[in-house]
């Protein structure tokens, strides 16, 4: 059975049709299109899957598509600020802070999350911020960097 | 197989819906039964939710607090009038888990997950059923020797806030500052003129379900908290528990270390 949900994605609104029962990573992939949002391990174990639900880190593979009605979802695609990439995906392009990259998506949700909330982090606020979010390439290391490195530039940018 | 959503704006009316369907599971957060469905779990043919406010609602008045069963471990952390447990909702998953797992949800969570429910446990919790029957009330221990038998919707949590500095938790993991418990301990130790009375002491990750120590309760009655006072808890720490080999650890490794935090937790000493 189909049901209709709309919600905000990324700044627009979006009207799609899911399978009852259907998660919300799901959804975004094959319902609405948005391929930025990246699947590992369907459990809510990786955090590859990390979206901002009203701006906080939700885990869209256990998240039920039915509950996002009404709700605004940040994906990665909506980073970018017009022409400009995020300061965060600058910062983990200069910090190489993605090898194979797949968990890089969730990495940076997790990360926006934080810095939304935290414009000045510690490193253990970084620390904490993605500790749900698996890497197995970088060792970690230089996504703190980053994310740090962002924090910094950002605030550069607004004073 | 399809899944069918039905979403009900009164507990009530979604323990009814609960009660009536044996292929149904009452969804909270999503964490435990998303997991489920995304396996395509077979026994599920129903969700049953519900936007029913007082599911998320906290309460803390003169001595009494009721945590709705919807609240999540972001909630609790949220909640200054909470301080006590916040180191228990930071030790469960990560900030994104946190946003969604539940306070109810935690009641059913498998071992070695749960450890929010071990520290309900050594707060005397008592749960608040809803269902076709009405409203009633369970002492937490006996929910967790029957959990798995029957659909319950449980619609609060319910316990008297502890003293001061009388409740504390620590969660042993391999990996921090994010991982499965290999065992969690909370405990609340009220004192009567410097000596322990009527401590509660309780394991995560030490049975199928969060469990009490009596015997290391019994062992502490009447005595102090500093390294003489403790030690009869040393030999009788791990009585009555039935930790499992798992991923995490063996069930002879849980019950080496159980007395070495719990010291610790006791004396004051444990790093979480």
């Amino acid at each position: 059975m189909k049901t209709p949900i709309q919600f905000r994605l990324n700044g627009e609104e979006v009207a799609t049709f899911v399978e009852s029962g259907a998660n919300l990573l799901d959804t975004l992939r094959e319902s609405v299109g948005d391929l930025s949002v990246k699947g590992g391990c369907w459990q809510g174990t990786c955090g590859t899957c990390t979206v901002l639900m009203d701006g906080s880190p939700r885990l869209s593979c256990v998240t039920l598509a039915e509950t996002c009605a009404g709700r605004s979802i940040e994906t990665v695609a909506g980073l970018r600020r017009g022409a400009d990439l995020h300061p965060l995906q600058s910062a983990f392009m200069e910090r190489f802070a993605a090898q194979c990259g797949y968990c890089t998506p969730g990495m940076l949700m997790a990360a926006k999350a934080l810095l939304d909330k935290n414009p000045n982090p510690t490193r253990e606020n970084v620390v904490d911020a993605i500790c749900g979010n698996i890497c197995r390439c970088t060792g970690y290391e230089p996504i703190i960097d980053a994310v740090l490195d962002a924090a910094r530039s950002d605030n550069r940018r607004r004073a | 197989m399809s899944i069918t959503v039905k979403t009900f704006p009164r507990l009530a009316e979604a323990a009814g819906a609960l009660s009536q369907d044996r292929g149904a599971r009452f969804l909270a957060g999503g964490t435990l039964v998303m997991r489920s469905v995304n396996e395509a779990d077979l026994a599920i043919e129903t969700i049953v939710r519900s936007t029913d406010p007082s599911f998320v609602h906290i309460a803390v008045s003169s001595g009494r607090v009721e945590l709705g069963a919807g609240v999540t471990m972001a909630g609790i952390l949220a909640e200054r009038d909470l301080a006590y447990l916040h180191p228990v909702a930071r030790a469960v998953g990560g900030p994104a888990v946190r946003e969604a797992a539940t306070v109810g949800g935690n009641l059913f969570a498998p071992s070695p997950y749960g450890d929010f429910t071990a520290a309900l446990l050594a707060l005397d919790a008592t749960l608040m059923l809803a269902g076709g029957f009405g409203q009633r009330e369970v002492p937490l221990e006996d929910f967790l020797g029957r959990r798995d038998r029957g659909a319950v919707l449980v619609s609060s949590v319910v316990f008297k806030r502890p003293a001061a500095d009388a409740f504390r938790f620590l969660k042993v993991t391999r990996v921090h500052p994010k991982g499965v418990s290999v065992l969690s301990i909370a405990v609340q130790l009220p004192s009567a003129s410097g000596r322990i009375s009527g401590a509660r002491i309780a394991y995560g990750a030490m049975g199928p379900s969060p469990v009490r120590a009596k015997a290391a309760e019994r062992a502490l009655e009447g005595r102090t908290l500093d390294a003489a006072g403790i030690a009869p808890t040393w030999a009788v720490a791990a009585d009555g528990t039935a930790p499992v080999d798992d991923a995490i650890a063996s069930a002879w490794w849980r019950r080496k270390i159980l007395p070495v935090h719990l010291r610790r937790l006791l004396l004051g000493a444990a790093h979480t």
